[in-house]
């Protein structure tokens, strides 16, 4: 029997000890006889771990490797070997939520480091020890900001246009018994950056919470200080959605306009996590110190013990779900916890030096790319603002055909943005971060290229060059 | 160096070489000036070595599974299998883009897919989204589909959630966040619900029941038959946390219970790594009337055997999605792997063997002078014992014998929930434990009610051994030090 | 000095009357850390929520025991929840409301009737 260690003795000579247990069946005689189910069906028989790992060796070979030109929230990027290795000792791999503060030291204090490490990052004072994921860590945002200006009659949050469209539809669902209104902020279609005029509009209106991404959804720099400036001239709480590598070149929300703004949160999977088909991930969450009480999530800080030795406990409990019950700032339990370890034993490996040189090579590597890309007849940027590790391609031709020949050819060649922003037909939003190398770039290139002279012409076509396998 | 911070480790110049890209030749260009960062993030500056060695040392604080016996109540600590580990770790795994062309990941797909199937199974329901990515989101999906259910009927009036006072926390917590009144109902002294004041507090304002069995007092419910029938008479729908299912595996199945909708805690019954707080996953399943409201995106076959995730059309009345992308996959490739192992076999012995431990725990601690909270009831995976009568004689609290016990060698139980039990403690040892282990814990709780009679100071003071002793939580709350460049506090 | 059910207590011999939580709820809380007062000028009525009072382990709201505006709050507590802790009934008070309608003063506990409540909670 995998992982039960019980042989017929041990059974045996446990039974004898509990009353009135002639075997195991009797231990279930509280349960009405006809609650109780037949045997399972449809499951498989077990299997042994040599054939367990055949098995799923047999299952991933089905996946075939591409080279990944998609960002869209998840992105490639280097993990250093020793964050796993580290991570899944059986220390941190299998402990659970620190509640007995004495066994979970280890824990306890790399999360303080991760907190401090985030706030850092972001410009902010004070981080959380992490939230699901970069959406989820947005909605518990707009929630904090309805309990700050709780005095306000209205919910009303102005929303992006150019925010991650799944980000946006996250929104909607986890705010959607909340009387939350959420209003769309138009772009300025040349540039694929939020108008700014379109805030005219809401001059005189109660406002709860303005967001800003940045970069955006297209990668996209947004005129983050004037709509920081914005939302604390209107008394609306600013919510900055930010990328964690693009913050080792790009000044951080906690410095944004004249204030800064009052929470920072965003998708930490760039930080360690590897893009999984998409989770598990680690949203992070930053405020100003005079807003703590009002942030979700647990929180490490730290004390003193009997003897006067530092030490980290969990705090402000009595904020979250299993002390305020139904008054919780949040029902989060169970967060990312070893996504949080993976994360900040990344950020200490790659340092404020390494964390400068990734995002710049990846802003370099997607100018190259888009240079590249552009040169293709056919082929245009939709937007005309600087852009960080993201950009938005015009096609001729049906993007969705483009993608799957391409990934025939062996590449994840981008994201179709049209099902989201219909006003944006036959666009392919692509990425190269720092694992990008010329060669795959040219080849990308070459092989899209060669994709579209094929639709447009009729002889014979000229040899495509090797994709890198 | 005194707090061994990383930050204290830091010296500028300092770099893991190894891990960065090349420096750059040139300066950024294509951003304008005033949206650069002016000052780098104060991150560690240290070789990999220093790293290396700095979290390997931290892990060392650390009580795991893999090194302590862990029965903490409702959490279900059972061993976390490498094998299962290693399969879903494979880089044709990890590697894949959540967006990637479906066509591109049929592997990952099928073991999704195939995973809803044996989910449905396993708790007797219609139909499976593994999108929740804990127990909490699991309930919030699980709340807010009875609400769409009783909008989608017209029945706009049902604005209250009956939860039991046992609850845990995030029932309520979830019931909130969907917009429902929280309303409390009782637990008799036997352990099993008031069903006079549940009576009492169903009517045409009620949308549905939060329920767990067994109930978070480690007791099945014997009435589940009868609330059920009183519940939809009533017109709502029962909900079923799944924390406990570890407790009747392939004995009684949810959706046979008489529950409309559920979430699993995979990190818990289906052995996923816990990772010092998660990640879990929570899928939700339901049963034929809640299909249309499933959170999004689920995967689909195609006739031609093909998989890929729905799309908006396929399910148009979906409560929608609850992350960008689709939950905690790598989890839940996991647990898919985890059943791959156990099989159908494998998988009712596990509640067989984890009653066994409990019953066997519950019976010979209370040979050693222990006070089950419960005392004429079976344990089911878990069960409750209670201190106050060692607080009234000795004047020790439940907390005590909890840090007593690291002393010990062993992870302490859950403490203090449910609130309802005064001086409790929570204790599960799950079935991959074996009898010396479980026969060492019971020595060491006898040793120390002894010492509770003998020498309390030893458990009040308790613990003696570990790299800390009790930290002044006060003191936490009131310095609010969660930023070392932030702090006032003074280092030692 | 008069009592509510949901341990607040209400000193009547003082206009506008003084409002605190007993000594037997601190007893309860444990080590406070943190509590919020409601704002100048609020206008409540009888079982509204005031503030939150906060331990390590708990959280509870207290609540408005009769009608009436709030005049004062007591920023030493704000500054040293302790003190609530040490002399709950005294110097530990929490607020000032001027009574809109002085009846709701009649409908309050006395200190028989609140010592019945604790007993019966045991």
């Amino acid at each position: 029997m995998p992982y039960i260690p019980h042989t017929p003795e041990d059974t045996q000579s446990m039974l004898e000890r509990i009353h009135q247990a002639p075997n195991i069946e009797a231990l279930f005689d509280e349960i009405n006889p006809d609650l109780r189910q037949k045997a399972f069906e449809h499951l498989p028989d077990g299997l042994n771990e040599m054939d367990l790992l055949q098995h799923a060796e047999a299952l991933a070979n089905k996946n075939k490797n591409t080279v990944c030109f998609i960002g869209a929230g998840s992105y490639e990027h280097h993990i250093p070997a020793a964050v796993w290795d580290i991570a899944s000792r059986g220390e941190f791999l299998t402990s659970y939520t620190p509640y007995q503060a004495e066994a979970s030291q280890g824990t306890l204090q790399l999360l303080y480091e991760f907190q401090t490490m985030i706030a850092e990052l972001t410009g902010m004072d004070v981080a959380n020890a992490s939230m699901y994921d970069g959406a989820t860590a947005l909605a518990e945002a707009v929630l904090m900001a309805i309990r700050m200006n709780r005095t306000h009659k209205t919910r009303r949050v102005l929303v992006p246009e150019t925010l991650h469209p799944l980000y946006r539809a996250t929104l909607e669902t986890i705010l959607q018994h909340q009387d939350v209104t959420l209003l769309t902020l138009p772009m300025d279609t040349t540039q694929g950056i939020t108008n700014l005029e379109a805030l005219n509009a809401y001059e005189h209106d109660e406002i709860t919470a303005l967001i800003i991404a940045q970069p955006n959804f297209f990668g996209g720099l947004e005129p983050v200080d004037a709509l920081s400036d914005w939302a604390h001239a209107h008394q609306a709480i600013s919510i900055a959605c930010v990328n964690p590598i693009s913050l080792g070149l790009l000044k951080p929300p906690g410095n944004w306009g004249t204030h800064g703004v009052d929470i920072a949160c965003g998708e930490g999977q760039p930080l360690g996590a590897p893009m999984a088909s998409g989770g598990p991930y680690v949203g992070f969450f930053s405020t100003k110190k005079v807003h703590v009480r009002q942030m979700p999530g647990r929180l490490i800080g730290r004390t003193t013990d009997e003897d006067g030795k530092p030490g980290y406990t969990l705090t402000l409990q009595a904020r979250e779900q299993h002390i305020r019950r139904a008054k919780a700032t949040s029902n989060i339990c169970t967060n990312q916890g070893l996504l949080t370890t993976t994360a900040t034993i990344h950020m200490s490996l790659l340092g404020p030096e390494g964390l400068a040189r990734v995002a710049q090579h990846c802003h370099e590597n997607t100018h190259k790319l888009a240079t590249e890309l552009a040169k293709i007849p056919g082929v245009s940027l939709v937007f005309n603002a600087p852009f960080f590790h993201e950009v938005l391609l015009q096609l001729p031709i049906s993007a969705q055909k483009i993608v799957r020949t391409l990934a025939q050819q062996g590449f994840a060649g981008g994201y179709l943005v049209e099902p989201h922003y219909p006003n944006l037909p036959n666009t392919l939003l692509v990425c190269a971060t720092e694992c990008r190398t010329d060669t795959e770039i040219r080849a990308f290139a070459n092989a899209l290229q060669h994709i579209l002279a094929a639709e447009n012409q009729t002889q014979t076509q000229t040899p495509l060059m090797e994709t890198p396998s | 160096m005194s707090l061994n911070l990383i930050f204290e480790k830091s010296i500028p110049g300092r770099q893991a070489a190894a891990q960065a890209p090349k420096p750059n030749a040139q300066a950024v260009t294509h951003i304008p000036e005033h949206l650069l960062r002016k000052t780098p993030p104060r991150w560690p500056a240290c070789s990999e070595l220093q790293v290396v060695r700095h979290f390997t040392q931290l892990s060392q604080k650390n009580f795991g599974i893999d090194t302590h016996f862990y029965p903490l109540g409702s959490c279900s600590m059972k061993y976390n299998p490498r094998g299962v580990h290693r399969a879903a770790s494979q880089a044709n795994f990890t590697r894949c883009h959540p967006l990637a062309p479906s066509e591109t990941i049929q592997g990952t797909l099928e073991i999704l897919h195939t995973l809803q199937n044996y989910l449905a199974e396993i708790t007797g329901m219609a139909g499976v989204s593994l999108t929740p990515m804990a127990g909490a989101q699991g309930e919030f999906s699980g709340v807010a589909m009875i609400k769409a259910y009783h909008q989608a009927r017209g029945d706009v009036g049902r604005d209250e959630m009956l939860i039991p006072d046992a609850a845990h926390g995030t029932n309520p917590a979830s019931a909130v966040a969907c917009g429902f009144k929280s309303i409390e109902i009782p637990t008799a002294k036997d352990g099993d619900i008031d069903l006079n004041a549940l009576r009492e507090r169903l009517g045409p304002k009620t949308a549905g029941i939060m329920l767990t069995n067994p109930s978070t007092l480690g007791l099945f419910m014997r009435q589940i038959k009868e609330i059920a029938a009183m519940v939809h008479e009533a017109g709502g729908l029962l909900y079923y946390d799944g924390a406990n299912l570890n407790a009747i595996l392939g004995k009684v199945r949810p959706g046979d219970m008489g529950f409309d909708v559920m979430h699993l805690n995979l990190h818990k019954t289906f052995a996923t790594p816990h990772g010092g707080g998660g990640p879990g996953s929570g899928p939700v399943a339901v049963s034929n009337r809640l299909l249309p409201f499933l959170p999004q995106p689920t995967v689909l076959k195609t006739s031609d055997g093909h998989y890929r995730f729905a799309e908006h059309q396929d399910a148009p009345q979906s409560i929608g999605r609850l992350s960008a992308f689709m939950g905690n996959a790598g989890i839940l490739l996991r647990a898919y792997f985890y059943i791959c192992v156990l099989g159908k076999q494998g998988l009712t012995r596990v509640s067989e063997f984890a009653t066994l431990n409990a019953n066997y725990l519950l019976a010979e601690l209370q040979r050693v002078g222990y006070t089950a909270a419960y005392p004429k009831r079976r344990a089911s995976h878990e069960f409750l014992i209670t201190l106050a009568p060692e607080k009234k004689q000795y004047d020790i609290q439940a907390m005590d014998i909890a840090k007593r016990l690291l002393d010990y060698g062993f992870h302490a139980p859950t403490t203090y929930f449910p609130l309802l039990v005064p001086e409790c403690l929570l204790i599960e040892p799950t079935e991959t434990e074996c009898k010396e282990e479980l026969d060492k814990f019971i020595s060491a709780m006898a040793r120390i009610l002894n010492e509770a009679k003998t020498n309390p100071d030893m458990l009040k003071n308790a613990p003696h051994t570990r790299p800390i002793k009790r930290l002044d939580e006060v003191k936490a709350a009131k310095n609010m030090d969660f930023n070392y460049f932030l702090s006032t506090v003074a280092t030692p | 000095m008069k009592f509510t059910s949901t341990h607040e207590w209400v000193n009547t011999s003082e206009t506008p009357v003084v409002i605190g939580i007993t000594h037997h709820a601190q007893s309860l809380l444990g080590d406070l850390v943190f509590i919020e007062l409601p704002e100048l000028g609020k206008e409540v009525k009888t079982g509204d929520e005031l503030g939150v009072i906060e331990s390590v382990k708990a959280a509870s709201d207290f609540y408005a025991p009769i009608r009436g505006t709030v005049i004062a709050i007591n920023e030493a507590v704000k500054a040293n929840p302790e003190l609530v802790n040490n002399d709950a009934e005294g110097a530990g008070w929490l607020l000032k409301i001027q009574a809109s309608h002085p009846d709701d003063l009649e409908a309050l506990l006395d200190a028989t009737q609140y010592e019945k409540i604790i007993a019966e909670e045991h």
